[in-house]
């Protein structure tokens, strides 16, 4: 399994298109994690990519706690699992930032350390969080929209449309 | 991406894609447009999206996409498709996340120089009892079986409860009920998510708005809306919250495997579907409409609730100050609707995503008042500008599927309008403009500029050319709320 932490949240590269917010540790073509922010004219979009597949859904949560402005709360922290089965890993990376949606709309917690496993098309994770400090936008759904999960030689790379 | 010269020119207001562009296609797509808008509109993925769409089993017809287009998920945004009832499908993306967002228009009798004065007070009492904005929680508590009932009845259940008149509820598309609403088929993870939202207006391009009637275009039929020149009317904007949004999200999700089921292939995941006539389809049916009576009785919540505003404001001031609906209607939703293809009557059921329903005169579900008007077709335009108040035509039930424009309709990304654009300054500018501005984010008033939208003037141009909708009334902001 793999744990990441959101401790320290990456600032916006500097230069290149100002309409496109550029998240990265390093650039797509080594395929360390990262993710930037893609034009879409009503709703939002992010190209999310990392060197394995439980790194790229983080960074998927990540991307998502980002445009949001999620911010979790100093203080006592919560723990949650989520575990999952769907009939491909597209609908494994729904399944999981969809429950993200439900827990800071409904239980206002948000979450920024993730353990993830992924088997086959079985997905478990245990998360960490806390209640929500701030929040700017709320994201209503997370769509299947061109949903496609690539594998290339230097690790995973898809892009996710959110409706907000 | 799809250009101008793929299109071929019906009019200088109608354009399509014949179904011979792509071999996928089932049905061509007709584009209510002029040379002007298609120019935007050419300039993201909304044509490939309506491409996209017409690839569904089932389709009749054609693929309709309004003035007010833009890229979608699925279906682009404005865009009207009938399948065969019972052999066609049904798609949640092609009505989306928000079931049932729509828009109420309720008419005063206060002339808006008297009510200058008060204009402040009433935005302030607006923002404070229709809550707006991220995290906002509506303002009734229901057990679950209370929630059902309204799942199952929308409007008709705020009828019994005390928040809604006889006329709200004749003057509401569909008479604020779609009739097969099946809350066992809402999931628990949905209800858990409306049920604290009832009575809410959410945030996005969501708002409250009160207008003052700037022109009467057609006097007569204003008259017969209720609407007055001078006077003002509030608009309420909203859908059905998280309920809507879960359902369409579970369904989407669902329907993943059951389009492998079916032998069924399509261009984009978003536009999974399932026949009509399966339980898939049925289930989805029962949870959609339940859905969007969950959005009647929410905009009629809002409605009770900003009477309660203008009733404080000037109650003991000034008279007319009762609120009288002029019309509720659905911009997102599927309905089974009889439409003449080639002459003769077919049962279809029509996806409008962000698109207004537009029966003409003598339509069936019209209330007796609008008989021979036809109804009124609602048209908010972006924050700031104009709105309009439209009536239907017959020749929208020839060639539009009943439907219309529903708004201005996006063209900047809101990354592009958040960086452009600062929302102090813009509610500066508005305020200086006379508009009262009660927002609850910066950044999210910034997204909603107008300069992030199309001219609505001119979809409105666009429809009424083609003869889709004729114009009855245009409406100028005084105050806006949201969230």
């Amino acid at each position: 399994m793999t744990s990441f932490s959101l401790a320290n949240l990456p600032q916006p590269a500097q230069g290149g298109r100002k309409d496109i917010k550029m998240y990265n540790y390093t650039s797509m073509d080594s395929m360390e994690s990262g993710f930037e922010e893609l034009p879409h004219t009503a709703d939002w979009a992010v190209r999310v990519w990392a060197g394995s597949l439980p790194e790229l859904f983080v960074e998927a949560a990540r991307a998502m706690n980002t445009l949001s402005g999620v911010k979790p709360a100093p203080g006592p922290r919560c723990q949650r699992t989520i575990e999952a089965n769907a009939p491909d890993l597209e609908s494994l990376l729904v399944t999981f930032l969809s429950e993200l949606v439900y827990l800071v709309e409904h239980e206002k917690l948000a979450f920024d350390i993730f353990n993830i496993d992924i088997q086959d098309t079985q997905l478990k994770v245990t998360m960490s969080g806390s209640s929500i400090l701030s929040l700017s936008k709320s994201i209503k759904a997370v769509t299947y929209h061109n949903l496609q999960i690539c594998k290339t030689e230097h690790g995973f790379h898809t892009e996710i449309v959110f409706d907000v | 991406m799809i250009q101008i010269q793929d299109l071929k020119k019906i009019t200088d207001y109608e354009w399509e894609i014949p179904k011979a562009f792509r071999p996928d296609m089932r049905v061509p797509v007709r584009i209510f447009a002029t040379h002007d808008l298609l120019i935007h509109i050419s300039g993201d993925k909304s044509l490939e999206q309506a491409v996209n769409a017409s690839t569904l089993p089932g389709l009749v017809g054609y693929v309709v996409v309004m003035p007010d287009m833009h890229q979608g998920y699925g279906f682009p945004i404005g865009a009207v498709a009938a399948t065969e009832f019972p052999g066609g499908v049904i798609s949640p993306g092609g009505i989306g996340y928000d079931i049932n967002c729509g828009v109420r228009l309720l008419a005063s009798s206060i002339p808006a120089e008297a009510a200058a004065p008060y204009i402040s007070t009433l935005a302030t009492l607006l923002n404070q009892y229709c809550p707006s904005g991220v995290g906002k929680q509506g303002v009734v508590s229901l057990s679950s079986p209370e929630l059902d009932r309204l799942l199952r009845e929308g409007s008709r259940w705020a009828f019994k409860q005390g928040y809604a008149t006889e006329s709200d509820i004749a003057r509401t598309e569909e008479n604020g009920c779609l009739e097969g609403a099946n809350p066992a088929k809402v999931s628990a993870r949905a209800k858990e998510r409306g049920r604290s939202q009832i009575g809410s207006v959410g945030a996005g391009n969501h708002f409250v708005e009160v207008d003052r009637v700037e022109a009467l275009l057609d006097p007569k039929s204003a008259a017969v809306f209720g609407l007055q020149e001078d006077c003002l009317v509030l608009q309420i904007h909203c859908g059905s919250r998280g309920l809507g949004h879960q359902v369409c999200t579970d369904y989407v999700q669902e329907f993943q495997a059951v389009v492998r089921r079916y032998g069924i292939d399509l261009p984009d995941r978003e536009l999974v579907c399932a026949p009509m006539d399966s339980p898939e389809g049925q289930a989805y049916l029962g949870a959609m409409r339940s859905a969007a009576n969950f959005a009647f009785a929410n905009r009629q919540l809002l409605a009770h609730s900003a009477r309660h505003a203008f009733e404080e404001t000037f109650s003991g001031k000034l008279k007319g100050w009762q609120l009288v609906q002029v019309y509720d209607i659905c911009h997102n939703i599927g309905k089974l609707e009889t439409h003449l293809i080639d002459g003769s009557p077919l049962k279809v059921c029509v996806h409008r995503k962000g698109a207004t329903r537009a029966f003409g005169p003598g339509a069936a579900g019209l209330p007796p008042e609008y008989r021979e008007t036809g109804q009124p077709v609602l048209v908010p335009g972006s924050m700031g500008t104009a709105s309009w108040v439209l009536a239907g035509t017959e020749m929208s039930m020839l060639h539009s599927w009943g439907s219309s424009c529903h708004g201005a309709g996006r063209m900047m990304s809101r990354s592009k309008a958040k960086h452009e654009i600062r929302g102090e300054a813009l509610r500066h500018d508005m305020q200086e403009k006379g508009i009262q501005v009660r927002a609850g984010s910066m950044s999210g008033l910034a997204e909603e500029a107008p300069s992030a939208y199309k001219d609505v003037d001119a979809v409105v141009e666009t429809v009424v050319a083609a003869g889709i909708a004729r114009k009855v009334a245009r409406l100028r902001p005084l105050a806006v709320v949201k969230g």
